[in-house]
Formats: structure tokens, C-alpha cells, sequence
């Protein structure tokens, strides 16, 4: 069976002032029917920007696609005619902004900006599509729908605001659901019903997911399958369990040793990955996290690995590395010992 | 009631804000939100306190009045012993240097016509902090490296910028003052662990060094147990329970803490795929009207 979305050699850049921001670097995945998609990575790896460009949304210029190809149910997002792709936004590909605010229309009640978009995509008259709102917003669990849904967005909880959003992401049961720190500012009872929500979706119309998120908890228990980038690249990608139990790349090593984890508390000190970010402006023509990698070899600072087969794991669990992960935790475990 | 400590820094007595505002379709009925009701905390210097709670609840508004951003409908707050309830804009400017905010929405709080260096530069010109162009350029470079974000960045419009760099513009401008008090309402929910690390440990330096109180507004109760030296939680509108941040976790009274605690995600996915939390019905498990917190061991509160 083809994937839903291929992702292929996908690169953006941005040209500013100060020179050009490689922001995307050569991101090449698939992603089957009803799989989950749980996308982790240090802040400003270019996660928002590439499912933004993905569906034509990041603004040109200053924004450019440099090269690529995005193929949804084999047709390439990336040459359609915007009219076509507006169409499948909100249609059949429902996304969910990181930034609610900058997403959200100030001077339009909730109820307008909801009810245009379901009639936009659907035959509903205009009571069935209220009707179909207010639904919604019960769904994400926002107390008392039928009146909350006539006030405004700046009236609305930062969390509340939030949930706005997923429902009009997944009002039209998109078969794609792209959600970029969807549940950030939810409680956790709340994010776990939304959650499920999510599940239930998958379950009855086999939704496809993608998930951005910096919680590792949340990916743990939604994604199948999980990707950490790091400077516009991805440096590992695989089955969730193999990922958490048995990370091959430094950068998500790193990730794992900075949660605060009983171990922390009673140390009183989190971990930090040492060193800054990536240069964007001048990517490294090695491994972007090579600078700041204890373990990098020669090779790492000179030449991008390929995303490859990690030797002795599941089949599917890719990292880009020139050397062995657990081998060098071995014998960094057994010197101190 | 004495919800703690002796010489708070901070005290707040029985707030609240009301909002009202037009109802439904066509502005139909007005209603009444009571987005905080009859609310009683106290912060230490040096302390670190935990607002966790449902989203909605009225974390954000109890920060926004407690800065006297809006005005409480009810209530006292002091800071330092002073009571700046009712202080005129011009008297309050004196405790708005002492009192800094990370809001939660991080891009509605950047001015996006002003370079995220000049943005962070702003407060310590403001209040004559620094006297040379290169001082301040200095001193908002340093800012910068603090939170992980590259000084040539400085000369950029928050619109270049991921949710997580425009994160840590906030949190350099609020650290750049020094204050007594930091109110940080969710400030690194768009942070890579590793860079949530860093911010932390930085808050804790800050903490230990210049004796910096915070009251910490989030959602990921495992760093709330890490960081908050007592932990508050809240319910529509209200406090439900108060008390030291290991009381909270080890022990906690309320059915809504209880429910969100077993909600916690952990980072292990058999663990995590398995997991069924706790069900809390608000309807019919609510706190009465006249419920009061309670003392039930030392320390700790809970309303009942
Ligand atoms: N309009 C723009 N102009 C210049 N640079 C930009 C622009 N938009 C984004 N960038 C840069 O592109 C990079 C990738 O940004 P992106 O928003 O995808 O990060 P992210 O992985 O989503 O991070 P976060 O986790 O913080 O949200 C960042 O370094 C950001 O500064
Ligand atoms: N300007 C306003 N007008 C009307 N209602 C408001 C206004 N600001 C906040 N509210 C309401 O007050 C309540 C508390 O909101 P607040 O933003 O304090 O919640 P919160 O605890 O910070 O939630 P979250 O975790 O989602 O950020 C909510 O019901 C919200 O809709
Ligand atoms: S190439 Fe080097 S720096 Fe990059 S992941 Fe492999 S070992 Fe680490
Ligand atoms: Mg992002
Ligand atoms: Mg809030």
C-alpha cells in the first residue's frame, strides 16, 4: 500500500537581512494510513516550519522552498495551485497552530469562525453547522459550549483557546491530523481526554497523525512511530519502544537524561545538553550536533551521516550517526567504573 | 487562615475578578464568569510556588491581577508588606521593577515592530539600569546566552522566531530586572527538554544567588515537583488545596489533585499506553459555595 505522505528531500530556507536561515535540511519520511507520528526536537529544529511549508502556509518570501517534494495520497502539495490546497486545508488535512493567537481572528467570535469553516467544508446549513460547533467545543471540553461559543478569543483561557484550535482542526475528520503543540497549555486531565479523542478518531475513521511536541510523556503514549530532528534534520526515527529504551543518536540520549526524573530531585540539578545551538545561517557541513557531542568521531564534523538501519534494533529504527551509541556508553560506563 | 509563612513577600487575601460579558448569538443574555473566587496565598522570599490546575481555572488571571495588569473585583494584595490594591499607576511603578511576568502567550507579548534585542533592552533603559549603547548591548548579549539563544539573533522581529526562542526573549526581559518576584505563567511549554533544563537551572541559580521568588504557573506537574518549594491548585476559580510540594505528591487530599496527579504522562511507553487516570466528575464533586481551606497537617491546606 503507498503511504499517505511521502516527504521527500524537503528543504526551506528563509532570506533575511542577516543572511539566509537554512531552517529545513533535506527531510525525507513516510507516513502510512493510520499511523501515528510523534515529532520531538530542540527548539527552532524547524518542525513548525516544515509541516508549515508542507501545506503552502509559511509566507514567500521571506520563506523559500528550496527543494522537495510533498506527495499526500501520491499529489504533490508543493505545485498545487493554491486554491486546490485550500481546499484540502481544513478539508482533508486538518492542522492545529502552535500559536493560537496569530491562528485565531481577534474581531470574530468563536461561533463565526467555527461555523464558516465547517460550512466552508461541508453541506451543512448554518443551525446544523452551529449545532455541529457547539459539538465540537464539548468534545475538547469546554465548560458550558453553548454560551462560551458567542465570546470572542481574547475571552477565552490560554488553554481554552488551545482546544478552539484542535476543533477546528479535526472538524471536518481530516484523514491527515497535524497538531503542532496542541495540548501545551491544557491541564493534564484535559490533555489526556483530548488525547483520547485523538485515539478514538484514529480508531472509527483511521486518521493519520502527525504530533509535535517537547513532552515526552504525551509521545510515549500516542506515536508508533517517533522522529527527533535537530537543526532542520532528523537525527533518529522509530518505534516508540526502541526509541525510548534504547536511543541510538546523542541528541536524543540527551534529550532522555534532561527530564526531571526522581533521580534529578534528589541530585537537584537537571541536565543540560552543553554547548549553544546550531549556526543556522552557516550549517556545518558535518552533523549540526557534532559540536556539542561528547561521543562525535572525526568523521562526525566533516560528513553528514545518512539516516540508516541502527545496527542490532528493530527493523525501521533509522538514526543518522557515524559511530555506535551504545558501545561508547559501555566503555564511558566502564572507565568510570 | 495563614497559609504560611511569616514575612511573605508576597500576600494575597480573598481575590477575585469577575468577568461579565455578552452571551450568545447577537450578544444575547450577559453572563457572569468568576474567573477567580475569594483566593488566599502567601509567597516567601526565596520561595518557589507551583499554580498548577485545570486549564480555565484562573491561574493566568491570579498573576495578571496580582501584577495589577487588571484590576481585582475583590480582595487585597501586598507585597512586601505594602498594600498595592488601590496604588495609582504612578506609585506602582516603584513594585512593577520588583515584580516581572513571563506571559503565557509568548508572541502576543513581543511588540512586533521592535528587534527582540531592543525589546529586551527596553526595561533596563526604562529604568536608567544601563548608560551606554555598547553596555547594553552587553548586557543583553549576556541575557541572551543565559537562555540558549545565539546573540546575533538580537537584531531580529519576533516573527523570524520558533515558539521556543520567542519563549526565552520573555524570559531574558523578565530576568534582565533582576526582581524580587518572578511570575512565570507557563514559560517553557515550548521548550526542548534540554533547553527547559537550562531555563530552570537558571531560575534556581537566580533563585539561590539573588534570593528571586516565583510563582510558577504550569501544566507539567513532574517539573513542579522538581522546582516549587510548595505547590497550589486550582479549580474553577478557586484554590482546592495548598500545601509543600511533597505533600501534594505523596499525599494529596483533594478528589480534583488526586484525578490530576494520576493524569501525569510518563515518559516510558508501556508504562504510558496502560495508564487510565483517575475520573473526576466536576458536577457532582465540586467544592460547596462555603467550603474554607482547611488545615489537615501542617502545611497543608484543602477546601472542604
Ligand atoms: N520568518 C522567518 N524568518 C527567519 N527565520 C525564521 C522564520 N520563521 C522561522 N525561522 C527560523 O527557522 C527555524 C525553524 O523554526 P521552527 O519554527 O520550525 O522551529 P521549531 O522546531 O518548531 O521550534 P519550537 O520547538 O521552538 O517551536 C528557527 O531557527 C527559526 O528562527
Ligand atoms: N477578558 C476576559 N473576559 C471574559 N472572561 C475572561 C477574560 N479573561 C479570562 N476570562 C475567563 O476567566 C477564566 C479563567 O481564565 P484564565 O486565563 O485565568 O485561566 P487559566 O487557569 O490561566 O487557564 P489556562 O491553563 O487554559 O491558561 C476562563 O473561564 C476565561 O475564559
Ligand atoms: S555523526 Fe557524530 S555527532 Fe553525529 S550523531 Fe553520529 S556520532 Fe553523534
Ligand atoms: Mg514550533
Ligand atoms: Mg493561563
Amino acid at each position: 500500500m503507498a503511504p499517505l505522505l511521502e516527504v521527500r528531500n524537503l528543504t526551506v530556507a528563509f532570506d533575511t537581512p542577516g543572511g539566509t536561515v537554512h531552517a529545513v535540511n533535506d527531510v525525507s519520511y513516510a507516513l502510512n494510513e493510520g499511523e501515528t507520528l510523534g515529532i520531538v526536537g530542540e527548539s527552532g529544529s524547524g518542525k513548525s516550519v516544515h509541516v508549515l511549508a508542507m501545506c503552502g502556509l509559511i509566507p514567500r518570501p521571506p520563506g523559500r522552498i528550496v527543494a522537495g517534494e510533498v506527495l499526500f495520497q501520491g499529489r504533490d502539495l508543493l505545485t498545487l495551485p493554491e486554491r486546490a490546497l485550500r481546499d484540502i486545508r481544513g478539508g482533508q488535512i486538518g492542522f492545529v497552530f502552535q500559536d493560537p493567537m496569530t491562528s485565531l481572528n481577534p474581531v470574530l467570535t468563536v461561533e463565526r469562525q467555527l461555523v464558516e469553516l465547517i460550512r466552508r467544508h461541508t453541506k451543512l446549513d448554518a443551525r446544523a453547522a452551529r449545532a455541529r460547533a457547539i459539538e465540537l467545543l464539548e468534545i475538547v471540553r469546554i465548560p458550558d459550549a453553548a454560551r462560551r461559543i458567542g465570546q470572542y478569543p481574547h475571552q477565552f483561557s490560554g488553554g481554552m483557546r488551545q482546544r478552539v484550535m484542535i476543533a477546528i482542526g479535526v472538524a471536518c475528520r481530516p484523514k491527515l491530523l497535524i497538531a503542532d503543540e496542541a495540548t501545551t497549555a491544557l491541564d493534564v486531565t484535559v490533555q489526556a481526554q483530548i488525547l483520547d479523542m485523538v485515539k478514538d478518531l484514529k480508531r472509527e475513521f483511521g486518521t493519520t497523525v502527525i504530533w509535535i511536541t517537547h513532552d515526552m510523556g504525551v509521545v510515549a503514549g500516542i506515536a508508533d512511530t517517533i522522529q527527533v530532528m535537530y537543526g532542520g534534520r532528523i537525527m533518529e526515527r522509530g518505534p516508540v519502544d526502541a526509541i525510548f529504551a534504547d536511543p541510538r543518536s546523542a541528541y536524543s540520549w540527551g534529550l532522555l537524561q534532561s527530564l526531571p526524573t526522581a533521580e534529578r530531585r534528589a541530585e537537584g540539578r537537571l541536565h543540560q545538553i552543553p554547548g549553544s545551538p546550531p549556526d543556522l545561517y552557516k550549517p556545518a557541513v558535518g552533523d549540526p550536533f557534532a559540536p556539542r557531542n561528547v561521543f562525535a568521531t572525526p568523521r562526525c564534523q566533516l560528513e553528514m551521516p545518512p539516516l540508516r538501519q541502527a545496527e542490532g534494533s528493530v527493523p525501521g529504527h533509522l538514526v543518522a550517526a557515524w559511530y555506535d551509541l551504545p558501545a561508547a556508553l559501555k566503555a564511558r560506563r566502564e572507565t568510570v567504573a | 487562615m495563614s497559609t504560611s509563612p511569616t514575612n511573605p513577600l508576597l500576600s494575597v487575601r480573598n481575590l477575585a475578578k469577575h468577568y461579565t460579558s455578552g452571551g450568545g448569538w447577537l450578544g444575547g443574555a450577559s453572563h457572569l464568569v468568576k474567573a477567580i473566587d475569594d483566593i488566599s496565598f502567601d509567597i516567601a522570599p526565596r520561595e518557589i510556588v507551583g499554580l498548577v490546575g485545570e486549564s480555565g481555572s484562573g491561574k493566568s488571571t491570579t498573576g495578571r491581577v496580582v501584577l495589577r495588569l487588571e484590576e481585582p473585583t475583590g480582595g487585597e494584595i501586598r507585597f512586601d508588606g505594602h498594600d498595592i490594591t488601590t496604588l495609582p499607576a504612578r506609585e506602582l511603578k516603584a513594585f512593577r521593577r520588583q515584580m516581572q511576568v513571563v506571559f503565557q502567550d509568548p508572541y502576543a507579548a513581543l511588540n512586533p515592530r521592535m528587534t527582540v534585542g531592543d525589546f529586551v533592552a527596553e526595561p533596563l533603559i526604562v529604568h536608567g539600569l544601563v548608560s551606554s549603547r555598547s553596555e547594553r548591548s552587553d548586557r543583553v548579549a549576556a541575557l541572551f546566552k543565559q537562555v540558549g539563544l545565539d546573540p546575533r539573533f538580537m537584531t531580529r522581529y519576533p516573527h523570524e522566531f520558533s515558539g521556543g526562542q520567542r519563549q526565552r526573549v520573555n524570559i531574558a526581559r523578565a530576568v534582565a530586572m533582576r526582581p524580587r518576584l518572578i511570575i512565570a505563567d507557563e514559560p517553557i511549554t515550548a521548550l526542548d527538554v534540554s533547553i527547559q533544563a537550562q531555563i530552570i537551572n537558571l531560575f534556581q541559580d537566580l533563585q539561590q544567588e539573588l534570593g528571586m521568588a516565583y510563582l510558577f504557573i504550569a501544566h507539567d506537574l513532574s517539573m513542579v515537583r522538581y522546582l516549587c518549594h510548595r505547590v497550589a491548585v486550582m479549580l474553577r476559580g478557586r484554590l482546592v488545596e495548598i500545601a509543600p510540594t511533597e505533600a501534594i505528591f505523596s499525599d494529596p487530599r483533594h478528589p480534583y489533585t488526586r484525578s490530576l496527579l494520576s493524569a501525569i504522562p510518563i515518559p516510558n511507553p508501556a508504562i504510558e499506553r496502560a495508564r487510565r487516570p483517575l475520573a473526576f466528575d466536576y458536577e457532582t464533586q465540586k467544592p460547596a459555595p462555603d467550603a474554607v481551606l482547611t488545615e489537615v497537617s501542617p502545611g497543608h491546606f484543602v477546601l472542604i
